[in-house]
């Protein structure tokens, strides 16, 4: 009992930081309509700036936390002005492979940089938040973190949508980009305020993820990323309670096959698990069917 | 208030408009008449920025605003209502209204709403309905409430009466009136001419991407060939 809960618990912990990218990429999809592989790797560099940030240059773990939001805020809308802005009219095949692009160009970039040699990413939260059922079960502090910053996001992003002028006028070009022109609604911009919005979530997920997996290297964000994007056409791809779910759902599975079934098969059974899901609902959990445009 | 010149416009290979000209002054109501694929939407969607002229000027209250992106023509007063609709059917009917007061400081917000729902009542009753779960008369009524919201000079209206039971295509025509009593200015696409023409001061029939026949609505309701080709007789 306390195994299945402490996996459980882990699992919710992982999937938090899974739905934190999947929001990400959900709402490049839900606006711009196309894959951002390249999302993984603004993890990557999130991780790195704020490793940089605490461990050459001494500043407290927070202010990293929000250097690399900075950076990475900066770097989604590069890489959306300079790659994506100008293929807006092409087939989404070429975006989707300008997207592997960039992917690797972040990667070989980071190796330039930094090294292809593993960094020790600094543990800024050590310890147990928690201790239950006369402390056999445990929850540890990066786990409540992770939990809390998910909901939080999950909350603001809600309100953000549904509240604010800036936030509509994304579900408008989400829904229809002509139309919203027709409303003065400038696309470009609202485009180019996801991938903000998005990649500074990025930064977030690379350094909780950091927490909980400490070995960063240029290819660190890949794995997290193709989960995240995984979770997040589990959930529904475009649906952000849908990302959010699919990002617990897949952490949840993921600690458990690797509890029980094997460590080894662990991310087989995960990807496993989406397939599945496919075949039976191709929209996802929470995901809309798609309407045929006459 | 607005003055079409010598306008083309290309998809691809094809070439839909051919050297349009037209004009609409101001208070008038203004319909482009002909079949479907004659060019009409077309025509709507290149003064509107959505699709570009590389030839000609489009002049809107003595600027020339070809070239100028479709959402920077809002705020100068130019809103259309496109084929189909198009409202956000996933947003309710009051985020509808609010984004087609997208462009107008958030204190006009409010008077806005107030005049569309004074003109929609509908609208009123719906209003955290979501759009999608209107029937197509309330859409229709949703989209051009939508675009009144910006306060627009010039209205664009493409087939609002498309799709609808006579009842309430009546009942459209009869907003479409009152705006125009208001003072707003219409340029009206529409492929039931009889009742475009009817309440039209002036016509211009499209064929093929260019303009074959122009006049009052009246000389044109009367004009044989414009009454065999689009008036059933």
């Amino acid at each position: 009992m306390v195994t299945f809960l402490t996996r459980l618990i882990n699992g919710i912990s992982l999937g938090s930081v899974y739905a934190i990218i999947a929001l990400g990429y959900t709402m490049v999809y839900g606006i711009a309509k196309m894959l951002n592989f390249a999302h993984g790797d603004v993890i990557m560099v999130g991780a790195y700036v704020c490793f940089f940030a605490v461990a050459n240059f001494a500043l407290p773990p927070l202010a990293g936390v929000a250097l690399a939001m900075l950076v990475c805020t900066v770097l989604g809308m590069v890489i959306e002005r300079l790659a994506y802005k100008p293929l807006r009219q092409a087939p989404s095949l070429a975006v989707l492979i300008t997207a592997i692009g960039v992917s690797y160009f972040l990667q070989n970039g980071a190796q330039l940089l930094w090294g292809s040699n593993n960094k020790m990413f600094p543990s800024f939260l050590s310890g147990d938040a928690l201790s239950l059922l006369n402390g056999d079960l445990r929850v540890s502090l990066v786990t409540v973190v992770n939990v809390a910053v998910c909901v939080v996001i999950m909350l603001a992003l809600t309100w953000f949508t549904s509240r604010t002028k800036m936030g509509k006028a994304m579900r408008a070009c989400s829904e229809d980009k002509g139309a919203a022109q027709l409303m003065g609604i400038n696309v470009d911009t609202t485009i180019s305020m996801t991938f903000a919005i998005g990649s500074a979530l990025a930064a977030v997920a690379g350094v909780l993820y950091m927490s909980s997996y400490p070995i960063l290297v240029p290819t660190t964000g890949s794995m997290p990323g193709i989960k995240a994007f995984t979770a997040a056409v589990f959930g529904g791809i475009g649906s952000i309670p849908g990302a959010f779910l699919g990002g617990l759902l897949l952490g949840v599975i993921e600690i458990f096959a690797g509890g029980y079934i094997s460590t080894q098969l662990q991310n087989a059974i995960v990807f496993a698990v989406l397939i599945v899901v496919l075949l039976v609902k191709p929209s996802g959990l929470l995901g809309k069917q798609i309407r045929e445009k006459v | 208030m607005l003055k079409v010149e010598n306008i083309n416009v290309y998809y691809g290979a094809i070439h839909a408009i051919k050297g349009i000209s037209f004009e609409v002054n101001d208070g008038e109501i203004v319909t482009l008449i002909g079949a479907n694929g004659a060019g009409k939407s077309t025509t709507l969607q290149t003064i509107s920025g959505l699709l570009h002229s590389p030839t000609g000027s489009i002049t809107f209250q003595g600027e020339n605003i070809a070239g100028v992106p479709a959402h920077k023509l809002v705020s100068r007063g130019l809103a259309q209502v496109p084929e189909g609709r198009r409202i956000f059917l996933n947003m309710t009917v009051e985020e509808n209204l609010e984004m087609g007061a997208y462009t107008r400081p958030g204190s006009e917000v409010a008077p806005h709403l107030e005049r569309v729902y004074a003109l929609f009542p509908r609208m009123k009753e719906r209003q955290k309905q979501v759009a999608g779960t209107l029937s197509g008369g309330e859409q229709q009524m949703l989209a051009m409430g939508r675009a009144l919201m910006s306060d627009p000079k010039l209205i664009m209206l493409d087939e609002p009466s498309m799709g609808l039971a006579p009842i309430l295509v009546e009942q459209i025509f009869d907003i479409i009136k009152e705006l125009h009593k208001a003072g707003t200015t219409i340029l009206l696409v529409e492929q039931n001419a009889q009742m475009a023409l009817s309440v039209a001061d002036r016509g211009y029939v499209l064929e093929t991407g260019k303009i074959v026949s122009s006049g009052s609505g009246k000389e044109l309701l009367s004009d044989e060939s414009v009454k065999k080709a689009y008036l059933g007789g």
